[in-house]
């Protein structure tokens, strides 16, 4: 039996949440789908008393635009990069992790670190260590003061000096820095939940093995990652939704140009699309491109799970 | 007999033999283990290290072609041009304003409508609820073109208001609350009504005590959320009045490659950095266990 007193009381408590829902995310949700079907929409020229015809215009503009491909390659490679890399080091921090007693404590800390940074901030200084510095503008007759850590390294190993970030350089030494930074910013969250699903795992499984004998690999291929599979597909699932929204590392490592300075853009992703598109007040076509990442992150969502319904045991 | 014998001892050598090898290899493997856990983690600190030698370096100092892994002379001077170019005080106070009455506002509301869902009964309540977790596959970005226009027309651009209202309303917070609250004895609620007590009363001496590390992760989490936000205040209170420090860091320093300077930059970085590192110091349990079920960052 529900008295009306209670009926009544939940609604007050609740009525400040809702009031905010209702504005700022269901009437978003509708209006990003009327704008997205309304030929050519733009909200200024709406005020002004123009209208729009219903059709899928948006959309057909969004996906023959050039520089969106581009920006849809860019997110797509990252990911693929990214997740899978990001995971495999976890994975082995976290089982490498749970399998000392000595400074597991303090190395579990400086694992987790890179989390608790302003992806803006830290994003300036892998630019610093990837930044040649000096008069360098990616032509003959530099006047080179320091080539960066990394390449300093690189040059100490023997190797040679790339172009990573400056003028000139190519896009895959680019991508490879946003890689480098990514992994090392995804890393922590990764390895915190696979650790606390390794600590979950009932030590007789193991006791098993040992008096079976089994070998270290087997252990860890048939024991440790089957028991482990709910908490993988949960990082890869999280690793992927986050990384089709990547654009505040990329900002933080080539600033909001997107790219090296002779060529802006090149690093954009579908979120800097989407801004980009607010910005220049096309809003039709901002919504239609927010819509088809939305798809895609809801694609990949389900290919993930069903994926590993096969492949997770719980 | 004496084969039988011998057989035997032969055995037990074999097996000392085995158990020796063992032993090796399982010194073997441990310090594998270590290496490459030590390995790793100078790399993870290794960024964190070089923005610190590099903020008190001189810029000659920084610009050797054969770089030094201490500075020669420490510069602190770089903090305090670091502060007053990018006017890293006032960004300071600004971001903590909004935080902190973002982070009130946004517990009250949680609060609340945690306390609905897992304490009172009413129509349509799982229905209701499901919608809201719905809400959290979309990505923001879906939010964000509409949230601009709203926004622009009730005339909040600029303020600090369009920087705290839009994002009070957490669905995850409020998940977490409820199943929180809801761990808690309904018995006690129900002696507590029998004795008069009103709901409010209720909350402040029962719920909100035991559900306390709940709320300081979601306090912790909210202010480093209003630390790291970038987008939305870049897009909407970009001016120098109410501009946030993440913001405000990137944009007293466009240039991210070239001709650089690189100590002064990075003395701005360690200082936006250091409260967060601060924070976590103090309150890692309750960042960990945060993170841990929500897999967003900030």
């Amino acid at each position: 039996m529900v008295d009306n007193k209670q009926q009544w009381k939940a609604w007050l408590y609740l009525s400040p949440a809702i009031i905010l829902l209702l504005v700022f995310t269901v009437w978003p949700i509708i209006n990003t789908l009327r704008m997205a079907f309304l030929e050519g929409y733009s909200a200024q020229a709406e005020v002004g008393g123009a209208t729009f015809e219903f059709g899928i215009g948006n959309f057909l503009k969004v996906i023959e635009y050039k520089k969106f491909l581009q920006c849809m390659q860019n997110t797509i490679l990252l990911c693929v990069l990214t997740v899978p890399i990001s995971t495999l080091l976890a994975l082995l921090i976290a089982v490498a992790l749970n399998s000392i007693k000595g400074l597991q404590k303090i190395l579990q800390t400086i694992f987790f670190l890179p989390y608790v940074t302003n992806s803006i901030a830290i994003g300036m200084v892998f630019a610093a260590m990837f930044n040649i510095v000096g008069s360098f503008h990616g032509t003959e007759n530099e006047i080179i003061q320091t080539a960066g850590i990394i390449n300093n390294v690189i040059e100490f190993f023997g190797g040679e000096r790339v172009n990573w970030i400056n003028a000139g350089s190519q896009y895959w030494a680019n991508i490879t820095v946003m890689v480098v930074y990514i992994v090392w910013n995804a890393l922590p969250f990764k390895i915190l939940v696979l650790l606390g699903g390794l600590q979950s795992i009932n030590a007789q499984y193991y006791d098993a093995a040992k008096v079976d004998g089994t070998s270290r690999s087997r252990v860890f291929a048939r024991i440790t990652v089957p028991l482990l599979s709910p908490m993988l597909a949960y990082v890869i699932i999280t690793g992927f939704i986050g990384g089709f929204k990547e654009y505040t590392s990329i900002v933080g490592i080539f600033g909001e140009t997107m790219g090296p300075p002779d060529a802006p853009g090149r690093l954009n992703t579908m979120v800097g699309f989407v801004y980009e598109a607010l910005e220049n007040k096309h809003q039709g076509r901002a919504s239609a491109a927010a819509l088809i990442l939305f798809v895609i992150i809801l694609i990949v969502t389900r290919l993930n799970m069903r994926f590993g319904k096969k492949s997770v045991y719980y | 007999m004496t084969t039988s014998k011998k057989n035997i001892v032969m055995r037990e050598k074999d097996m000392q033999k085995v158990s020796a090898q063992q032993k090796v290899v399982q010194a073997l493997v441990k310090v594998g283990v270590y290496a490459f856990l030590l390995v790793m983690a100078l790399i993870v600190l290794f960024p964190f290290y070089w923005m610190l030698i590099s903020s008190v370096k001189t810029l000659e100092e920084y610009r050797m072609s054969v770089p030094t892994f201490w500075p020669q002379k420490i510069m602190l001077s770089n903090y305090v041009e670091a502060f007053t170019t990018a006017n890293l005080g006032r960004l300071f106070l600004n971001t903590l304003y909004v935080g902190l009455v973002s982070t009130l506002l946004s517990l009250v509301i949680t609060i609340l409508c945690a306390f609905a869902f897992a304490r009172l009964e009413f129509k349509g309540k799982e229905t209701l609820f499901g919608l809201m977790l719905a809400t959290m596959m979309i990505p923001g970005e879906l939010f964000t073109i509409t949230n601009y226009q709203t926004v622009t027309q009730l005339g909040w651009l600029n303020t600090f208001t369009v920087l705290i209202v839009p994002f009070l309303v957490s669905v995850f917070y409020i998940y977490l609350l409820k199943q929180n609250f809801m761990q808690i004895p309904n018995e006690l609620y129900l002696a507590a009504k029998v004795d008069g007590t009103s709901d409010i009363k209720y909350l402040c001496k029962v719920m909100i005590p035991l559900a306390l590390p709940t709320l300081i992760s979601i306090t912790i989490l909210k202010m480093m959320g209003a630390w790291n936000s970038y987008i939305w205040p870049r897009l909407v209170a970009n001016d120098a009045e109410h501009r946030l420090i993440t913001n405000g860091l990137r944009n007293a320093f466009t240039e991210t490659t070239g001709d650089v300077n690189y100590p002064v930059q990075m003395a701005a970085v360690a200082i936006v950095s250091a409260p967060l590192f601060l924070v976590f110091i103090f309150l890692r349990k309750y960042i960990m266990a945060g993170v841990s079920r929500s897999g967003i960052k900030g």
